[in-house]
């Protein structure tokens, strides 16, 4: 499934608490066009539950999440 | 006939009243206290408000107000309240304590030193960063004038402006969420 994702920028958040998480994926999914994907790794336990919220209520899409070990990979879709 | 189209312009002044009454995707703060823990919160509710989308604005007041000195500016001209209030109040975000656990000043710096291990945002560099987020701020010309502070010792802060009760109540009348911290 992961190679089927195409990912057109990565975020390395590791080591990053509370709230700076979402702050710098607000940030850097303007970096990307509508349409692409950003790749997100965090070990903030509190972004299970942080990334789907922020996604809903901005409009756009988590394609996947992938907890491996402490780090945590998301994979969002910029829509709007 | 001309009785429906009546009706329907009746109708458009009632939803564009209806309209005017629902309030926006905005977040209006109190900030009232000047404790390190309750304002770290606030920062941090503030600038996770924007990247949630949110419009914020958050008011000073109070024992807020000292949290936007900076400590590198001087100001003359204070009579001897205000000097007594300038030199007891804390000067900028960095001499404020925690509300609990302070032990003399002891339990603050180990909280900060444990907050720097773990990689969690100083008050500082939240302010910095609602700054670069756009977070409107307020600050209460009252509790100004009461603790003698001048405007030329505050903080350099893009969107920072002085207001009395009235301009928080607009902008908490069409907010959301308002809170009191």
């Amino acid at each position: 499934m992961s190679e089927e994702i195409k990912v057109d920028k990565v975020m390395d958040l590791k080591g990053l608490p509370c709230p700076m998480p979402i702050l710098k994926v607000t940030k850097g999914i303007k970096e990307v066009e509508i349409g692409q994907v950003i790749e997100v790794w965090s070990t903030d336990p509190g972004s299970i539950n942080d990334f789907p919220s922020w996604a809903r209520t901005r409009g756009h899409e988590i394609l996947k999440i992938d907890p491996n070990g402490t780090v945590t990979k998301f994979y969002i879709k910029r829509l709007v | 006939m001309q009785n429906i189209e009546a009706q329907i312009e009746d109708l458009k002044s009632q939803i564009a009243a209806i309209d005017k009454k629902i309030p926006s995707d905005k977040i209006s703060m109190i900030v009232f206290s000047g404790d390190m823990d309750k304002v770290l919160a606030a920062f941090v509710i503030a600038t996770g408000a924007v990247a949630m989308g949110m419009e914020v604005v958050m008011f000073f007041t109070f024992w807020g107000t000292p949290i936007l000195r900076d400590k590198k500016k001087k100001v003359g001209g204070k009579d001897t309240m205000g000097k007594m209030f300038g030199a007891m109040l804390p000067k900028g975000s960095c001499e404020v304590k925690l509300s609990k656990m302070n032990m003399g000043g002891m339990g603050t710096a180990m909280m900060k030193s444990l907050m720097k291990k773990k990689n969690v945002a100083s008050l500082d560099k939240m302010i910095e960063m609602a700054q670069e987020f756009g977070v409107q701020i307020y600050v209460c010309e009252m509790s100004m004038d009461l603790m003698g502070f001048k405007r030329e010792e505050m903080i350099d802060y893009s969107n920072m402006s002085y207001c009395g009760v009235a301009t928080f109540l607009e902008q908490a009348k069409d907010s959301k969420i308002q809170l009191f911290i």
